[in-house]
């Protein structure tokens, strides 16, 4: 399992912009990298980053070798309901990881 | 004005070959009477030429007591940290902890400080408690003294001597992710807290050993730290600003690497810029160098985790 961090308001009013910002460790192994012996490094990256807010895809991001190593990826939505905001971050290897936050709308 | 690669410090000693021991041309060129017995022996030179040449050997000595008058230390009110030398960017990604890298290491340093390890199947909070508290400033005052070691000590080594000692379990290897992680967190509770390494009379032997190492020239290049981090940090290298050097921000996520390390690291990284034959990590001329760079850094507050390009 990867360490993420994410931050997403914990209260909002309704209507409000709000920024949501995700961090999470991995590689980002390109594949265009040799090891010390010459043998090529096999790429290893997330390829797919996926944001839904009670169920509702909001956010979707496709992530490609030249991403640096431990992505953080930031974006803003509107507050339109409490509920929960899941992240789903997919790639190499069969590489996935789902991570959750609650959001009280008032 | 001309602008040259080293900036308008650029004639320093490394290329005053006299002071350099460099064997040349050059080398005894103020000492006009030394030019050699083939210039000497030349009757073709005429009055004229002799005249310049003495000419020459006054602009030599003049200029070589214009270069010996180096820049001292940086004044204590001019010292600044690499933070301030960052873009905006980096800045904000310093200051965001959840934008920055290196929170994921403290995270998995606060989870390593929970974990039992070793044939004691102790944690480090099973000793220390809660490392907000326990841990509050120590990052600040590393290196320090070990009395059973008698020479000071860095945070990694610290760590690994409760390690090996405490918890009697094997040491983490050194730029490990745990060791870095550990170490992040640790130094994390120092952050704002001003750098404080105490230099007493057992400790000063390793600090001037470690200033010594400063302002040695060394390696193929016959230069020393001061050069750049004392004389040229309003310069640039390569497009990049010279920094003052001082590593209050340790262990960093330098964005260079796309990972964080430590101030082993970064020294090593510079001493190879030099082309000198490097320290290996945890070499003690290392901690050397790390216990007076923190003096040098004195009353700076911490940033660890910091974020450097």
């Amino acid at each position: 399992m990867a360490r993420t961090l994410i931050n997403v308001p914990p209260k909002a009013k309704k209507g409000e912009v709000i920024a949501i910002k995700t961090l999470i460790s991995h590689e980002m192994e390109t594949g265009y990298r040799h090891d010390n012996v010459g043998k090529p490094i096999p790429r290893d990256i997330i390829t797919q980053f996926v944001c839904t807010y009670n169920g509702l895809e909001i956010f979707r991001a496709d992530l490609f070798p030249a991403i640096a190593a431990n992505p953080f990826i930031s974006f803003f939505t509107v507050a339109t309901a409490s509920g929960t905001i899941e992240f789903k971050w997919t790639g190499d290897n069969g590489f996935s990881q789902t991570e959750t936050a609650n959001i009280t709308v008032e | 004005m001309t602008r040259y690669p080293f900036g308008r410090h650029d004639l320093h000693p490394p290329f005053i070959p006299a002071q350099a021991g460099i064997q040349g041309p050059l080398a005894s060129a103020p000492q006009s009477a030394a030019l050699g017995p083939r210039f000497r022996g030349d009757e073709r030179r005429g009055a004229g030429e002799r005249h310049i040449s003495a000419l020459c050997a006054l602009l030599l000595t003049i200029l070589s007591m214009a270069i010996t008058a180096r820049a001292a230390e940086i004044p204590l009110n001019e010292r600044k940290s690499g933070y301030d030398f960052m873009g905006p960017e980096s800045r904000a990604m310093q200051d965001d902890e959840t934008a920055n890298p290196a929170s994921l290491w403290v995270l998995d340093g606060e989870a390593l400080w929970q974990r039992k390890a070793g044939a004691a199947d102790k944690s480090c909070a099973d000793c220390h408690g809660e490392a907000s508290e326990s841990m509050k400033g120590v990052a600040a005052r590393y290196p320090a003294f070990n009395a059973a070691r008698g020479r000071p000590v860095n945070l990694d080594q610290r760590i690994n001597i409760c390690r090996t000692e405490r918890q009697q379990a094997t040491p983490l290897p050194l730029e490990g992710k745990e060791l870095l992680a550990l170490n992040a967190y640790v130094a994390r509770q120092s952050r704002g807290m001003p750098a404080n390494v105490t230099i007493d009379d057992r400790a000063r032997p390793f600090f001037e050993a470690g200033r010594a190492t400063f302002y040695r020239r060394q390696g193929q290049l016959n230069f020393a730290c001061s050069q750049c981090h004392d004389d040229n940090w309003k310069e640039k290298l390569a497009g990049s600003p010279i920094t003052q050097a001082h590593p209050t921000g340790y262990p960093i996520y330098r964005l260079e690497w796309q990972n964080v390390g430590s101030l082993q690291r970064r020294l090593r990284n510079c001493i190879s810029g030099m082309r000198v034959e490097n320290y290996p990590l945890g070499a003690n001329e290392l901690v050397d160098l790390e216990l007076f760079l923190m003096w040098r850094a004195r009353g700076m507050p911490m940033e660890s985790p910091a974020v450097r390009p």
